[in-house]
Parts: structure tokens; C-alpha cells; sequence
């Protein structure tokens, strides 16, 4: 980030700060990043439902708890480090934090604390291999996106984004105390999803993004390079997104889905590579929210007669 | 015309802004509470999924 950004940021945050104190619990909730954790929750709990095996429904229950608690508490120690840019972007100057209603201070312990307490809890009540990817996708987020690719690198979501992807292989874990390939599989669309994902959202944000320093694709290479960049993921993506049916763990119906909306995001981002308006890049960032819900839904939907058996008992 | 009560305002300020930092504690207070009630229960509802296991 520019020193001039990185300057106008802590000024801003800093005269937001005479009013801490004045935190209420929602802003503590808000440190969670709760939307960012609701997607996470969801590819989790699918990844929990499709790996074979039926664990207790509180076991399951406390899986799912751990990887929004710990989700949350990535998000909190984010917002504690980006603290200064989150002060300069349009889009996150609202947070917490530059609003000076929860103090930086305060921001890092709450997430350390419960960063820590999602993986202890993780690892005394469902099993330790699921509290160390816990564990892992958390030092990833914070210590490898946050802190040292997101400044630095166009490719910050490329790889960063792996941290996102982690949540199915750590609801596997927890039902299996093992991994597979079909987790690695649902590890890999996420993995694959992320950049359009974002680079969509940077596509039509980029001006707060070189405002704050923060080196996006669009911002360094330019839009025309991201968006063949977005088309090139879309269609690598397309014949990934199937592959759990084959893999065994969802069928047809997943199968045609997964098929029918990679179509539909292949052709989000062929609109986005011929239309130059802020439209195509918000439908597509909109749709890829969608494709990402929708997909995971079916892989859980395709696997739910088997399911409900083994969570009854 | 001078203020009858000078400083009345503020003094009045002053108890609004004391009254809401007093209701956000209280808020947090009954956050916390109701997270370590609902650990202790966690912990305690795990504990015997475990040993029946």
C-alpha cells in the first residue's frame, strides 16, 4: 500500500477513535464478517453431510460452530491488520474498526481468542485433524493472504483464496478424522471460484482499490487483463465442478447442475469480456455468490436421502 | 440572556453519553454471559455424547 493511503488511513481511524467504548455487541459481530461466514458454514456443513460416516448431530453441530467461530475470528484479525485501507475504500470504511467504535487493540485479541478457542474447541470435541486444517486455514488467511500476499501481489486472491476453499476438506475431517479426494476435489471449485469471484468485485471497486494501495488484478495489469483472466477460471472451473459425481459422493442431479451453471458463469464472464460498463461485472459477482450456494446445495440435496437416516439415528 | 444553570447542557450531555456506555457494557455483559452459559452446556452435552461413545 502507498505510505500517502497507509497515512490518510490511520488518520482517519485515528480520529474515529475517541469514541471507543462506545462498542455495542453487534459491532463485535460485525468483526465476524457474518455474510463472508454464512458462505463458509454452508460449503463446510456440505462437506460435513457428503463424507461418509454418521458423527453425532451435536458432534456435527460443534463442527460447524468451530469453523464459523474460527472463520469469524480470521475475519476479525483481517479487519484488525487491513484497519488502515478498510479506512480509505468506500465499501469498508462502516467497519468497526475505522469507526473508531471497537479499538484495534481490542479487535486482535477478540480474534486470537477465538481463533484459538474454535481450534481447541475443534480438536477436544470432534477430532484433531479437523482442528489442525482449522487451525491451517486460519494461519493461512491471516499470516499468507493478510499479511503478505494482499499488499503485495496481484495474485493475493489467486492464493489467498485457498484459505476460503479449506471449509468441505475440515467438515470431512471432522465426520472421517481423515482426508480423501473428493474433499480435495471440493477444495479445488472453491479454490477455482474465488478469482472471478473477487476480480468481478474488483472490476467495478477498482478505484477503492488503488486508493488504498491494494495492488488487484485490475488495478496493476487493468480490466482488460482481468477479465480474460476471469473468462480463463470460469472455463476451468466448468469441467471441475462435476467431478464429485464421478468421484462418488453426489449424483446425476448434481452432476447437471454443477454442468448447467458453469455454462451460465462461463457466460457471465463472456459478458463481462465484451460489455465495458460496472453492470456485467456486478451480475456476475452476484451470480458467482449464487453459483457457489446453489452448487453446494445440490451436492447436499443429492446426498440427503442416505443422510437423514444416519443424523436420526 | 445569560443560562440560568450555567453548564446545565452539558451536564446533560454528559448523563446521556454516561447512560449509553452504560447500556452498550451492560449489552456486552450479557454477551459474554450468555457465551460461557452456553460453553459450560456445550461442554457438559459433549462430555456425555464422549463417554457414550
Amino acid at each position: 500500500m502507498s505510505d500517502s493511503a497507509a497515512e490518510i488511513g490511520r488518520g482517519v481511524a485515528a480520529a474515529g477513535a475517541g469514541r471507543a467504548g462506545e462498542a455495542a455487541v453487534r459491532d463485535y459481530i460485525a468483526l465476524l464478517k457474518p455474510r463472508v461466514m454464512s458462505l463458509v458454514v454452508f460449503t463446510g456443513l456440505a462437506g460435513l453431510l457428503v463424507a461418509p460416516g454418521s458423527p453425532h448431530p451435536l458432534i456435527a453441530a460443534v463442527a460447524i460452530l468451530c469453523i464459523a467461530i474460527g472463520a469469524g475470528a480470521a475475519g476479525a484479525i483481517n479487519m484488525w491488520y487491513d484497519r488502515d485501507i478498510d479506512a480509505v475504500m468506500s465499501r469498508t470504511r462502516g467497519r468497526p474498526i475505522p469507526q473508531g467504535r471497537v479499538e484495534p487493540a481490542e479487535a486482535l485479541a477478540f480474534g486470537v481468542v477465538l481463533s484459538l478457542f474454535s481450534v481447541m474447541l475443534m480438536g477436544l470435541a470432534v477430532n484433531w485433524t479437523a482442528a489442525a486444517l482449522l487451525g491451517l486455514a486460519n494461519a493461512f488467511y491471516v499470516f499468507v493472504y493478510t499479511l503478505w500476499l494482499k499488499r503485495r501481489t496481484p495474485q493475493n486472491i489467486v492464493i489467498g483464496g485457498a484459505a476460503g476453499a479449506f471449509p468441505p476438506m475440515i467438515g470431512w475431517a471432522a465426520v472421517t478424522g481423515g482426508l480423501d479426494l473428493a474433499p480435495l476435489v471440493l477444495f479445488g471449485i472453491i479454490f477455482l471460484w474465488t478469482p472471478p469471484h473477487f476480480w468481478a468485485l474488483a472490476l467495478y471497486r477498482a478505484g477503492d482499490y488503488a486508493r488504498a494501495g491494494v495492488p488487484m488484478l485490475p488495478v496493476v495489469a487493468g480490466a482488460e487483463a482481468t477479465r480474460r483472466q476471469m473468462l480463463l477460471y470460469t472455463l476451468v472451473l466448468l469441467p471441475v465442478a462435476p467431478l464429485p459425481a464421478l468421484l462418488g459422493v453426489a449424483g446425476a442431479v448434481y452432476a447437471g447442475l454443477a454442468l448447467l451453471l458453469g455454462l451460465l458463469f462461463v457466460a457471465c464472464a463472456l459478458d463481462v469480456l465484451r460489455a465495458r460498463d460496472e453492470r456485467a461485472p456486478r451480475r456476475m459477482f452476484g451470480f458467482s455468490i449464487l453459483y457457489l450456494f446453489l452448487l453446494f446445495a445440490a451436492l447436499i440435496v443429492d446426498r440427503a436421502p442416505g443422510l437423514l437416516p444416519g443424523l436420526m439415528g | 440572556m445569560a443560562d440560568p444553570q450555567p453548564g446545565t447542557g452539558e451536564r446533560r450531555q454528559s448523563e446521556q453519553e454516561r447512560r449509553a456506555y452504560y447500556r452498550s457494557k451492560r449489552g456486552k455483559n450479557l454477551a459474554v454471559l450468555a457465551a460461557l452459559v452456553g460453553f459450560a452446556v456445550l461442554v457438559y452435552l459433549v462430555s456425555i455424547v464422549r463417554m457414550g461413545g
